[in-house]
């Protein structure tokens, strides 16, 4: 049954594909895009619930998901939450408050981003944003991949648990031109490794590697920020991506690179509908 | 000394057209481990290699799977180019591999 449904909607990706005119708005490529690469995961893990794709690999594989059940005891990003939450209440010298700079005072709204600002015409990370708060309040930018940054976003994420990425692509060709971007850097062989981000967490996705189990990019980013055990400290999108460059041993850009939150954008865009887990923590 | 230089060249021209001198299967296999050179065991299954990966498939019965030798160089040359898919690197095209180490690693393979 489940099988005939996936290839039903398959068929209807195809179908929407095939029929998709590149309207310039956007509405039309991107969702039959998200639909497809949708259907190809959860035809890939019949047996994962949509809300557990967060999770990375503790989603995907029994025995990694016990050792993440003993884990979560005692979450090792509580720490970061603490710090997070004195930061996010402490006043800026002007007396403002980050929860002044965001809709909703910041609570629950972690799902909407990366967002594209018309402003600026280009996409703005959840870390941008808090980062243009504080420079807006007269503050210095925080460093965007770990420290106070990476608490301050476990306090968004936090709030946001359980509400599904929310991303849009506004009536914009430089928005639909910025998800084209994250999607064709997606799919790019780059470093020495002429590795994608998809030859890795696509196909592979659930697959071991070495004592590693390649998490599915579908959800990857709602379980941001992580600690990871291998850094043994909490990360950022940001962070955990620049990772994945110097993996592949490409150079990696600098953290706010336009690539990298185009990246951002498009991978969030595929995971609409799937619901925000972090702060999370990884191997 | 010249007489030395060329039995040397001759020797080693023989053994050369011998099939997988021992030597060889040892550093093809030093290759193959070497995380900054083959590291064959990130994504493969090697049968006495630590944490088995299930990336790619398990490194077992190569000769039997590629009995054409070329197949295998191509293979470590540029895998992307047979097939733009597969998660392989391109070892020999990104020169994470010379062709001489590709050449023993798959001395070693056909060993597996």
């Amino acid at each position: 049954m489940r099988h005939a449904l996936v290839a039903a909607l398959n068929a209807t990706c195809a179908l929407l594909l095939a029929m998709a005119p590149a309207k310039a708005d956007g509405s039309t490529v991107p969702e039959a895009e998200r639909m497809a690469f949708q259907a190809f995961f959860f035809a890939k893990f019949p047996q994962v619930a949509k809300e557990d794709f967060g999770n990375g690999p503790y989603a995907v594989n029994e025995g990694m998901r016990k050792q993440w059940q003993e884990i979560m005891q005692f979450p090792p990003y509580e720490l970061a939450l603490d710090e997070g939450h004195v930061e996010w209440d402490k006043p800026f010298a002007n007396g403002k408050h980050y929860a002044d700079c965001f809709d909703n005072k910041g609570e629950g709204i972690r799902q909407t981003y990366p967002r594209f600002i018309a402003a600026s015409g280009q996409v703005e990370t959840l870390e941008g944003a808090i980062n243009r708060c504080r420079v807006e309040n007269g503050e210095p930018p925080l460093e965007p991949m770990t420290g106070t940054m990476a608490s301050l976003a476990a306090v968004m994420s936090e709030s946001s648990r359980g509400k599904p990425f929310a991303i849009t692509i506004p009536d914009d060709p430089r928005a639909l031109a910025a998800y084209e971007r994250g999607k064709e850097f997606f799919y790019s062989r780059k470093g020495q490794l002429g590795v994608s981000c998809a030859s890795c967490h696509m196909s592979p996705a659930g697959e071991r590697m070495r004592g590693d189990i390649l998490a599915p990019a579908l959800g990857i980013l709602a379980g941001m920020p992580i600690y990871r055990s291998d850094w043994g400290s909490m990360g950022t999108s940001i962070r955990r991506i620049s990772t994945c460059s110097s993996q592949t041993r490409a150079l990696p850009l600098q953290a706010d690179d336009e690539e990298y939150r185009n990246l951002e954008y498009f991978m969030s865009y595929m995971s609409n509908g799937i619901p925000i887990v972090g702060p999370g923590t990884r191997p | 000394m010249s007489k030395s230089l060329f039995t040397y060249v001759v020797l080693t021209g023989a053994v050369l057209s011998l099939p997988a001198h021992a030597d060889d299967v040892k550093a093809g296999q030093d290759l193959a481990l070497d995380r900054a050179k083959g590291n064959c065991l990130a994504c493969h299954t090697i049968k006495g290699g630590d944490a088995p990966s299930s990336v790619g498939r398990e490194l077992a019965g190569i000769k039997r799977r590629f009995p054409n030798r070329a197949d295998l160089v191509e293979i470590l040359m540029d895998e992307p180019k047979r097939n733009l898919v597969a998660p392989m690197p391109p070892f020999g095209r990104n020169r994470i591999l010379t062709r001489s180490e590709i050449e023993k690693i798959i001395d070693f393979l056909y060993t597996l």
